[in-house]
């Protein structure tokens, strides 16, 4: 077999491409997900509002409205055995207006219509019992209770640990550009190489149109939608227990401020469309829009414990559903999710069920003897009872020795990314696995740590390290060799 | 249940507030006495300040930052001081109970008479300042540019642009033109700079590198690493004036905004804060709200000269030793400190009347003044005025109440420091 020849190849290791590659690491068979980043969740999995919606959102028979109930459905039960941070915290929507308590009551009888379950409306006493520190111009709200928060990216690396864990190969700086197809194979070229399979899977996120168009003559348009928002520190105590959205808009699900599944405060986001799918820089109109509508929730809001700002693009099909399935107007053997935008972190375990299986009994690919099951992610240093500490001490003395003083990441948890089947390969990549640098701070005191021992495991030269892949190089020399 | 060390004073930190606090406390005649450091040497931010101008008033020499640090852990060393390095405090509570981790040791609970909180500042990051744009490479912080160049070697760019003309800042915008780098700005919101005088000279007028007060950065472009910053002057709501931008082709923008003391630690075990100095409330001998918990140096309030720490810090050493060993003086009462016009962040907050009081207000000049006076008011009643040419925010102001003025607050319910045109007493 030549040496790039694949069964499947899957374009994009966001949270739904690492959701396909695991369940297609049940399967026999050769599979390799190529990734236009330096690592897996670079894209709008890693900056998004880490909710698992309900469902009652999308309208009902849309392929969104499907894969949000089934996909949220199956987290409970796929976080724990991950090792990913979920919370079942629920979530709220809030009215203000008559007009927004008349959309709470189609928002519910859609959301039942879609299968949700555990959707109640409550007026606004029920509401400030809950959730005191609400707007008290508050006049009633949707409760969902089977809402929750996730880490994102979590969820995303721990999708790909397991799928690495199973055979499937990552191949990162692999950019896709072009697709050609002959006798039955495609002949995909990213990166500069050309990788063969008999499958191939378009997850191209926000880049799933221009993929879609190499693939087809039928074209979606993906029109990136960026988000912006703004991140609390974990020692400002977040007001509510919920997820606290509006009433949704034309342009999506409107802002929220929610916990996060790591106790940290979320604002956000706003929605912009833009042209560059690429372009996830924040913008003072938009982090001023985000602080301004969040007041409506929360009154009392405000900026002082503000560590960052980021921006995500969500992948908006201009026909507003996602794509799941076989390429329409493509070659046999082309499997698409198009168009995923919000809600498809919730929907990404359930796109990822029926893709995977769909594209491996395409195959008639045979289901493997030796599947493990995941190694769930360790469970963070930060979050450990003192006795739980002591232990993993005496398991591992480099729990001792705690590099990022504010989120309190240990040398251990640093050198574990770095040697996991998909291992950390920049300090953002570090960051995202472990929370170094993710705290108050935003690594001023533990990143000169963190590339000593990026350099330690990976036999890098400190030159060599980079922020996030490509040429976000950290340092550009040595010091001037003196006298 | 763990097991818990039961010592005397514990000192948490061996940067110099933490090294002056243990030998101070060490040589109050406290026998049982640990030092815990997260480095793995002590000497804190020091070892990475090579450059010199530490110690003129402590040591009367110019020392650099290393330099002034061994001074405090030879004494130590001699004095036979347990220092802990590599050991990261987790919590304190209230009882004066503190875990901590280290590589040597693991989980270990300690149990203490007197705690010295000395855990230092950090740096206000680019997220704490809401400026857009990218989230490039490229961006550090004044005291991380300072660590790679002069603790690892190496430079973290080549053309930089300096936002804040904090003290690092200064420091760093000499250091990297001395390595080679082009430094093309260092741009201050404010009106007048946040660093020392003396910086501003040394660092960046003997450099020919510009200071662009009331101007702040707008805009940070660069995909991958930093490509380059647009700059806007400020309105006096410090609000950027459109048409106003200038931009600058640069790798690297380094970050000297300000200052935090790291009171995490401080607020779990329930010390009450001050949000002038975002630092406790203290009394003159640096006792918290929490009977037996002190705080001295930048964890405090963020000082200027580590000469002021270290005295400020021998001061908290020497009463954990003595509340330690019950040998605290009697306190008749005490009197609350405040903020008047013109003043910043007054430490200590309260002063504990005892017979052995030695007094010395610290704080900061809200604004820049010319040929005023530093007057102190018990209940509205000017006791003390001194006269002070220049006044700046970025240089802290001491002033020291002599035996026969401090006799003057025994009967008094508050005391003022202000800033005053005229000599009031």
């Amino acid at each position: 077999m030549n040496a790039s020849m694949y069964d499947i190849l899957l374009i994009g290791a966001g949270v739904t491409g690492c959701a396909v590659a695991r369940v297609l690491s049940r399967y026999e068979g050769r599979i390799a997900v190529l990734e236009k980043g330096e690592d897996v969740a670079v894209g709008a999995s890693k900056a998004n509002s880490g909710i698992v919606h309900a469902g009652f959102d999308a309208h009902t028979g849309t392929k969104k409205a499907y894969y949000n109930v089934k996909g949220a459905g199956m987290y409970p039960q796929l976080a724990a055995e991950l090792g990913v941070p979920y919370q079942n915290n629920g979530s709220l929507v809030l009215g203000f207006t008559d007009e927004d308590l008349e959309t709470l009551k189609e928002l519910k009888t859609q959301g039942e219509a879609n299968g949700v379950e555990g959707l109640s409306l409550l007026d606004k006493q029920q509401v400030l019992d809950m959730e005191p520190m609400v707007n008290p111009a508050v006049t009633g709200a949707l409760l969902a209770a089977t809402a929750g928060i996730v880490s994102p990216y979590e969820m995303t690396i721990a999708l790909a640990y397991h799928a690495a864990q199973n055979g499937v190969e990552f191949v990162f700086d692999a950019p896709v550009e072009s697709i050609d197809y002959k006798d039955g194979i495609f002949t995909v070229t990213a990166g500069g190489k050309q990788y063969q399979a008999r499958a191939v899977i378009n997850c191209a996120g926000v880049h799933s149109g221009h993929v879609r168009g190499m693939l087809s003559a039928e074209k979606v348009a993906i029109v990136p939608r960026r988000g912006e928002y703004y991140l609390l520190d974990h020692t400002v105590k977040c007001p509510f227990t919920h997820t606290m959205f509006q009433c949704p808009g034309k342009m999506g699900k409107g802002v929220l401020v929610t916990p996060t599944a790591h106790g940290n405060v979320l604002l956000g986001p706003s929605a912009e469309e833009i042209p560059d799918g690429d372009d996830t820089v924040t913008t003072r109109e938009g982090l001023d829009f985000v602080l301004e509508k969040c007041r409506l929730t929360w009154p009392g809001v405000n900026t002082r414990g503000a560590i960052t700002a980021f921006s995500g693009n969500r992948a908006h099909c201009t026909d507003g559903d996602f794509h799941v399935g076989a390429v329409p107007g493509a070659s046999e053997g082309a499997f698409e999710a198009t168009g995923v935008e919000s809600p498809g972190l919730t929907a990404a375990p359930a796109i990822g069920e029926e893709l995977g299986n769909m594209a491996a009994a395409y195959l008639k690919l045979p289901m493997k003897n030796d599947y493990q099951p995941a190694v769930p992610l360790n469970k963070a240093f930060f979050a450990m009872t003192d006795e739980e500490r002591a232990d993993a001490c005496r398991r591992d003395p480099l729990y001792g020795n705690l590099i990022c003083r504010c989120e309190q990441v240990t040398e251990a948890e640093i050198r574990d990314a770095l040697r996991r089947p998909v291992p950390a390969r920049s300090l953002d990549g570090v960051k995202r696995r472990t929370r170094a640098g993710m705290g108050r701070c935003q690594g001023g005191f533990c990143s000169p740590r963190v590339v000593e021992i990026i350099c330690e495991e990976t036999g890098m030269d400190p030159l060599e390290v980079t922020k996030c892949g490509g040429e976000s190089y950290l340092l550009t020399g040595t010091l001037k060799k003196e006298g | 249940m763990m097991n818990e060390i039961v010592v005397d004073v514990l000192v948490i930190g061996a940067g110099p507030a933490g090294l002056a606090a243990a030998i101070a406390a060490k040589k109050e005649g406290v026998s049982n006495l640990v030092v815990l450091e997260r480095e793995d040497a002590p000497g804190g931010i020091l070892r990475q300040c090579i450059h010199n101008g530490f110690g003129l008033h402590r040591f009367k020499e110019e020392l650099t930052g290393p330099e002034y640090a061994q001074k405090d852990i030879d004494t130590a060393m001699e004095m036979g001081i347990d220092i802990r390095t590599g050991t990261t405090v987790l919590s304190v509570d209230g009882d004066k109970r503190v875990t901590c981790v280290s590589k040597a040791r693991g989980f270990e609970v300690y149990r203490a008479g007197a705690v010295v909180l000395a855990m230092g500042c950090r740096e206000r990051p680019r997220g704490a300042l809401g400026t857009p744009g990218s989230r490039c490479a490229g961006i550090y912080s004044a005291g991380t540019a300072q660590k790679y160049v002069n603790l690892m070697g190496y430079m973290p760019g080549r053309e930089v642009v300096i936002l804040g003309s904090g003290d690092i800042g200064l420091i760093m915008a000499r250091r990297m033109t001395l390595q080679g780098a082009k430094v093309k700005a260092c741009v201050e919101l404010m009106p007048y700079s946040s660093g020392l005088n003396r910086n501003i000279v040394q660092c960046l007028n003997d450099y020919d590198i510009p200071l662009y007060l009331s101007h702040t950065v707008v805009d940070i472009e660069g995909r991958e690493r930093l490509t380059g910053v647009t700059v806007a002057r400020v309105d006096e709501n410090r609000m950027p004036i459109p048409g106003t931008e200038i931009h600058f082709d640069c790798d690297t923008l380094l970050l000297s905004v300000g200052l935090i003391p790291e009171n995490e630690l401080t607020q779990q075990c329930g010390v009450q804060m001050c949000a002038a100095t975002s630092g406790a409330v203290v009394d003159d001998t640096l006792e918290t709200s929490v009977p037996g918990v002190f705080a001295c140096g930048n964890v405090l309030h963020v000082h200027d000269l580590v000469d002021f720490v270290s005295e400020e810090s021998f001061k908290a050493g020497r009463a954990a030793a003595r509340y330690a060993m019950g040998r605290t003086a009697k306190t008749q009462k005490t009197v609350a400190v405040q903020d008047g016009a013109g003043v910043r962040g007054v430490v200590p907050q309260k002063i504990a009347m005892t017979d052995e009081m030695q007094v010395n207000l610290m704080f900061r000049p809200a604004n820049v003044y010319e040929n005023k006076y530093i007057t102190l008011y018990a209940d509205g009643r000017a006791v003390h005025s001194v006269k002070k040419r220049i006044l700046t925010p970025g240089e802290m102001v001491n002033l020291p109440l002599a035996d026969a003025v401090c006799r003057q607050l025994w009967d008094a319910n508050v005391l003022t420091v202000a800033v005053t045109d005229t000599k009031e007493a």
